[in-house]
């Protein structure tokens, strides 16, 4: 017999898509704590609002995130839910696992808490979701011990990197995108443990232009492959898409009959640099007009390939709507060699953080303070160059702060030589 | 040895980062790093990576819930640990990807899958919908105006097919933010659900000089609605300008005193046409076209309607290749209001502090019925 009924959600367990709910009372057999979750979520269902506390102050010594503190506001009704805190669990770059690996985690976690994960949340990590107070010390002990895992970020922190799939299995990828998140993961663990900054900080880290981790859309430095030299062709696999040997776009389209492929209609004139011509057998690329839009290469994977000399476009400012509005990335750095050890990405990042500690306010992002103070001065503090890249179109309007320093002679004048040439 | 609470420093181990991801690796991964050529998507779910060395690694996708317990893990390691040499892998989108280097394995597993009732639907490749990203939700979140893992299921039961199919123009990306903080890429989504209060926050006068920074919670508020009051009694509170209040919750956030939670006032907002990828065009934010429809669980059928709705409309109008997002900007948003039946509402109209650009500023617009 099930502790609550809950008839709202058992609503939830048809249907063909997998049900958290059906999941969640098998989990109850064996834990009271998903027990009462149950009861107090079916509650929130019948009343149509939350039961959750604001926050809560709890964490492992040392750390000043990771863990979330959480408390049901129902507690004399659901007392096994009574705290219910959350550890997010730094994930392996790319979330590739060993079953050995995932089940002594699972082992860990039926000793500590409530058995029920996030796999994974929104910035990557692993969440361990329902632990009481007295298992946050003992669930992070026997993580670094037996896992050789390190708690995630969380509050005013470096957050968790994250990473596409890479060169590990994606023929797009242009970076060691595991390489790269592993190893400032490792570089920032007191950034990521000790917070530090005016609010949080996160760096994703994308193979191609395609942006699976969306971290143009979602971090404060988004990391994204890219390439100098020329889209390899292979003309024969060309010809061979004309003549619809292949299914295009790896066959991403095969569920409607579109017709036969059609080069020109579906390549040549989408291309939104129009930088492509095809004369019945040989397709040309006028690389240095191509914006790397991917478009090309994802229709035909086995004909175009991205370039050999590759590296990675640098933008920054991304960030959900709170508080101004959303925003997305804005160009930097247009391109950086990303090879290990990272020195020079690393500089630049110290020049960034400096800048931002030193003036952004309480809970600003980086793009609101990029906003605030502009472009250029995040140019100035950080040294880098300022390239017409960076920029969708130059300024509208004329007022431009010129510095003293850059006008003849200087802003001191004298007023009274000024008056001997013009009366009041 | 264990933990032992009375020596919590004996044996600490801090700032080790995460397990270094080489090792989860499979033999084929690491034989063919960087060297994948080309792929392919033999039937939907079910992927092909060529390498130049002439390995191909077969990839079985399947849809998760993102809430999952233990026992669902250990049922996916026993799957991994028979078809797949133990390894396993998850996507940023909540999918299980089951990594299968031995070919005579594939349809073994594809079947095996298939056996297990609801649990582990295979699909969410190239032109159609995949999983859902979402957030908590009422099931562990506070601020939440909505649930998610519900709004979530609902959503896919009733989108089902185009998981498992690729017959959209495009692939469709859906998220699910339970609040305005959207802990997810909600707001570059070609259709995002997200929750929304519509109720000014409560001032709990008993608790808030107690538990909040008065200053915060007035410098919170992008609006200049609340500021600080003197009572009577000579302590201090917070008086809300409710006509200022556009009920972003950051005030709640800095303060707990300042409750936002109601169920006449909680609903969610739809937005569509938001993108992240480079692809033909730029990334694009996610514009609001429904304001609200109100929380309706179990299975919130209004919210479902409406994106079904929406869905269609794409799929039987926009080119192939268009994304959501482009298809109504070439169509005109004029026009994708009334090829989704979607009633046109003030609301939609931006009036924050960065709209005129939003509004028309041309005499170019299309006549609707």
């Amino acid at each position: 017999m099930p502790k609550h009924d809950t008839p709202l959600l058992d609503e939830l367990e048809s249907g063909p898509w997998p049900s958290f709910v059906t999941d969640m009372k098998l989990m109850a057999e064996k834990n009271e704590m998903v027990a009462d979750l149950l009861g107090l979520l079916e509650l929130s269902y019948k009343d149509k609002v939350g039961h959750w506390k604001h926050g809560g102050i709890v964490g492992v010594f040392g750390y000043g995130g990771g863990v979330i503190g959480r408390y049901a506001d129902r507690p004399d009704q659901f007392p096994a839910a009574a705290a219910f805190h959350t550890l997010r669990v730094n994930q392996p770059s790319s979330k590739f696992y060993t079953t050995e690996y995932l089940k002594n985690l699972c082992n860990i976690w039926e000793k500590h808490g409530s058995g029920l994960t996030n796999m994974h949340g929104s910035t990557g990590d692993i969440i361990l979701l329902g632990a009481k107070t007295e298992e946050l010390e003992p669930t992070f002990f026997d993580l670094t011990h037996e896992l050789d895992t390190d708690l995630g970020g969380s509050g005013s922190n470096l957050r968790s990197p994250s990473c596409c799939v890479g060169k590990a299995r994606c023929e797009f990828s242009c970076l060691d995108t595991q390489a790269i998140c592993n190893d400032l993961t490792n570089e920032y663990q007191d950034e990521l443990h000790r917070p530090a900054f005016p609010y949080k900080f996160k760096f994703k880290i994308s193979g191609c232009p395609n942006d699976c981790v969306a971290s143009i859309a979602r971090s404060d430095c988004a990391i994204i492959g890219t390439w100098k030299d020329n889209i390899r062709i292979d003309q024969e696999a060309v010809k061979a898409y004309v003549a619809g040997e292949f299914p295009v776009n790896g066959g991403a389209f095969s569920g409607r009959d579109w017709g036969p492929f059609d080069i020109e209609k579906e390549v040549i004139d989408l291309c939104p640099t129009h930088c492509m011509s095809w004369n019945g057998s040989t397709l040309k690329i006028n690389n240095r007009e191509c914006n790397r839009c991917m478009h090309c290469i994802s229709v035909m994977p086995k004909a175009l390939r991205v370039g050999k000399e590759q590296g990675a476009s640098l933008l920054l400012g991304a960030k959900a709507p709170i508080l101004e509005g959303a925003q997305f990335a804005t160009l930097v750095i247009p391109f950086m060699k990303m090879q290990a050890p990272f020195v020079e990405f690393k500089e630049f990042i110290d020049k960034l953080w400096d800048w931002w500690m030193e003036e952004g306010r309480n809970r600003e992002r980086l793009g609101e303070l990029m906003q605030r103070k502009g472009l250029q001065e995040l140019i100035e503090v950080t040294g880098i160059k300022a390239v017409p890249q960076m920029i969708e179109y130059p300024r509208e309007n004329p007022y431009i702060f010129w510095k003293e320093d850059e006008v003849e002679g200087g802003f001191t004048r004298d007023i009274h030589k000024f008056r001997k040439e013009h009366s009041m | 040895m264990p933990y032992d609470p009375a020596q919590p420093m004996k044996d600490r181990i801090t700032d080790i980062g995460p397990a270094h991801y080489e090792q989860f690796f499979p033999e084929i991964v690491k034989k063919n790093y960087g060297k994948w050529d080309y792929h392919e998507i033999l039937e939907p779910g079910v992927l092909v990576h060529h390498s130049e060395t002439g390995d191909e690694l077969y990839t079985v996708r399947t849809g998760g819930t993102r809430i999952m317990s233990i026992i669902h893990i250990r049922e996916i390691c026993e799957l991994a640990d028979k078809y797949c040499d133990g390894h396993i892998r998850f996507t940023t989108r909540n999918n299980i990807e089951f990594l299968v280097a031995d070919k005579s394995k594939l349809r073994p597993l594809i079947n095996d899958l298939k056996s297990r009732g609801n649990k582990f639907p295979i699909g969410g490749t190239g032109a159609g919908i995949t999983n859902i990203v979402h957030t908590q939700g009422w099931i562990h979140c506070h601020t939440a105006a909505v649930d998610a893992s519900g709004v979530v299921k609902s959503i896919m039961d009733e989108l089902f097919s185009h998981f498992g199919n690729m017959a959209l123009p495009a692939h469709v990306r859906i998220a699910v933010a339970c609040c305005l903080n959207m802990c997810g890429a909600v707001h570059a989504s070609d259709i995002a659900i997200v929750g929304i209060h519509r109720k000014p926050p409560m001032v709990d006068e008993e608790f808030i000089s107690k538990v909040c920074e008065l200053p915060l919670a007035i410098a919170a508020c992008p609006t200049g609605a609340i500021k600080g009051v003197k009572k009577e009694d000579g302590s201090r509170s917070l008086q809300i300008d409710n006509d200022k209040c556009m009920f972003c919750g950051n005030c709640f956030t800095m303060c707990p005193a300042m409750p936002m939670n109601d169920a006449e006032g909680d609903g969610v907002a739809i937005l569509v046409g938001g993108k992240i990828s480079n692809r033909l065009t730029k990334p694009q934010f996610s514009k609001v076209i429904i304001p609200f429809i109100p929380n309706e669980p179990p299975r919130w059928p209004t919210m479902v309607t409406a994106i079904k709705s929406i869905l269609d409309a794409y799929a039987a109008d926009a080119n192939k290749y268009e994304r959501l997002g482009d298809w109504a900007q070439r169509i005109g948003w004029e026009r994708f209001f009334e090829k989704c039946d979607v009633t046109f509402n003030d609301k939609v109209i931006d009036d924050y502090r960065f709209a005129y650009p939003s509004w028309r500023q041309s005499t170019l617009f299309k006549w609707t019925d």
